[in-house]
């Protein structure tokens, strides 16, 4: 993929056709409409409750419009307060994604470089893991994670790290096959042990594929919702899936521009994260779409 | 050169027996969290299967009673029948429109790194707040709510998997058709070939292995689809005690959640696994045969 990218970015500006212009505006067109359920949202949170139920596609008017008060009450409304998903959200992610980025590549160049009988087994393993759907362990997987105390904040972590390494270990290990082991036995040679052959010359090699994994775990623990709501004490915690949910669930009785506000305040940090690293996140995902 | 195993890993015996001295470090922490996240819920599960539980401590031997009483639930079989109905019909309308805007967008146009952005964008939503965003919109634009008109339901989520996916197919299809060989187009173009007779025989060939990607990935996620239909619908309506929107994983989890029927559930979901990596497996040799084509 590499390579045909350079290669279309290398082609010669193609001449502008009549053709290609109506194309570009009929998918100028196509893309305001692609982006439209996202501008309705935005638009309803600054409505008062009433109006958003009542004319979801009216724009706001000096009737309807509130300013950034759903916003300011959306963070407190309800029996749990937003903030507190939210929190909970970003520290779930970011550990998570740091934990399964840091023992899977660990294990995964352990399981290439010494390539005996348990290695495979559990390298397998992995690759088996991929193709089976949660609901297949979802009961038990809930109950191991409760005997073992697992289902808090600070702790579910070890969870997504058991149950996402099989991406990670796989795309990992097809990594460390296609670096030269030469670099690793002159290391070996000037004195490193394992430790610091892997930490000062192996993992910053690693830097495409840690990208990789990382966008894809970061995309699945942040938007996944079944795990924590199995796993985590629903009374105590929750995340920003979790509570969305919940908001619907008592459909009805709730806020709905403040709800409106809720939804536009977690797509602010994926649509933040996209802007940043776009070329990143399509590349990484793709690569877990092909390899997987 | 160094020889390169072809499979299997390269090692050097230089390094190897140290980095198997630190097993403790590198290799066992992640095993005991799989063996904890995975293999134990894992084995555990198809254990509970063939048993009648509530909890997973008074579990009693009942033999295959759960799996006949799988096969013997309407609801389940309501469940299968639409989970599959919306997964092909997915399928083919991600997989229509995801080439033809890759197709479009690898014209050359102005823009087209703008458009494929945009077009991506809702694949980084997740299926709960995607689900939540639509059902908002579908059901104020409809006369009734997705709950109650079951065909409303199914067009509804229909619309959101393609809003999700399309993007992310689209760039599969743009990374395939970037690898199609200039010289080929070329020699179309010179032979007088008009631009559809080209799209035929010389492009579509070429990125049949994106297309066998694409394909089994929008299958398996139609099949796997759970948030959205959770959001959505929820199953609803119901006619005669069976969900009419309801899919195979949210039967599943439904079924847990009464709790003398986990050992039914738990069958279901082994059945569904079977089904799952059933459609992986074939994926993977249809992926094979085509690599040994090119």
């Amino acid at each position: 993929m590499e390579t045909s990218l350079k290669k279309a970015s290398a082609r010669p500006q193609e001449k502008q056709t009549t053709g290609k212009i109506v194309l570009t505006a009929v998918f100028a067109v196509i893309s305001l409409i692609w982006m439209l359920p996202i501008a309705i949202v935005l638009m309803n949170s600054f409505k008062e409750n009433g109006f958003v139920n009542s004319e979801v596609f009216a724009l706001p008017n000096a009737q309807s419009y509130v300013g950034m008060s759903n916003y300011i009450n959306g963070m407190t409304f309800g029996n749990y307060p937003f903030y507190l998903s939210a929190g909970y959200s970003v520290y779930i992610t970011i550990v998570s994604t740091g934990l399964i980025l840091l023992c899977t590549s660990m294990a995964a160049w352990y399981i290439s470089r010494v390539d005996d009988l348990f290695s495979k087994a559990v390298y397998y393993l992995c690759v088996f893991s991929m193709v089976v759907p949660f609901q297949m362990v979802m009961f038990t997987l809930a109950n191991t994670a409760r005997e073992l105390r697992l289902d808090t904040p600070w702790s579910i972590p070890v969870v997504y790290l058991g149950f996402g390494a099989g991406l990670a270990v796989f795309m990992f290990v097809g990594f460390v096959k296609s670096i030269p082991i030469d670099i690793e036995e002159a290391a070996s040679i000037d004195g490193c042990g394992p430790v610091r052959t892997f930490f000062s010359v192996v993992f910053p090699m690693m830097k495409p594929t840690l990208i990789s994994v990382g966008v894809l775990e970061i995309m699945w623990v942040w938007n996944d919702y079944l795990l924590p709501y199995l796993v985590l004490d629903q009374t105590k915690y929750k995340t920003i899936p979790i509570h969305i949910q919940y908001l619907q669930g008592s459909y009805g009785r709730v806020d709905l521009g403040a709800t409106m506000a809720l939804i536009i305040l977690s797509l602010l940090p994926i649509i933040i994260f996209y802007l940043s690293c776009q070329k990143h996140i399509i590349k990484g995902v793709a690569a877990g779409a092909v390899k997987g | 050169m160094k020889k390169k195993s072809a499979p299997g890993a390269v090692t050097s015996p230089l390094i190897r027996k140290p980095i198997q001295r630190r097993f403790a470090l590198f290799l066992l922490p992640t095993f005991l969290c799989f063996c904890a996240g995975f293999l134990w819920p894992f084995i555990q599960g198809i254990y509970l299967s063939v048993h009648s539980f509530t909890t997973t401590s008074n579990a009693t031997w009942v033999g295959f009673v759960n799996y006949t009483k799988a096969f013997n639930d309407a609801g389940f079989r309501q469940a299968f029948g639409y989970t599959a109905l919306v997964a092909v019909v997915s399928l083919v309308l991600i997989n229509v429109l995801a080439f033809a805007v890759a197709y479009a967008l690898t014209r050359g146009i102005k823009g087209s790194n703008l458009f494929r952005g945009v077009f991506f964008v809702p694949n980084l939503i997740g299926g709960i707040v995607l689900g939540y965003i639509w059902k908002t919109i579908i059901d104020s634009a409809l006369p009734v709510s997705m709950s109650i008109q079951a065909n409303y339901g199914f067009w509804g989520l229909i619309v959101v998997m393609c809003w999700q996916q399309v993007g992310y197919m689209m760039i599969i299809y743009i990374a395939g058709l970037q690898a199609v060989p200039e010289d080929m187009l070329e020699a179309a173009r010179i032979d007088g070939a008009n631009g559809w007779r080209t799209l035929w025989h010389i492009t579509l060939p070429n990125v049949m292995p994106s297309i066998t990607i694409c394909t089994f990935l929008s299958l398996t996620n139609g099949f796997k689809l759970y948030d959205q239909n959770l959001v959505l619908t929820n199953g609803a309506p119901v006619r005669r005690g069976i969900g009419q929107t309801e899919m195979l994983a949210l039967n599943i989890a439904k079924t847990f959640s009464t709790a003398n029927q986990r050992g039914v559930a738990q069958a279901k979901a082994v059945l569904f696994f079977l089904l799952v990596t059933a459609i992986s497996l074939i994926q993977l040799s249809a992926t094979r045969s085509k690599e040994v084509q090119q």
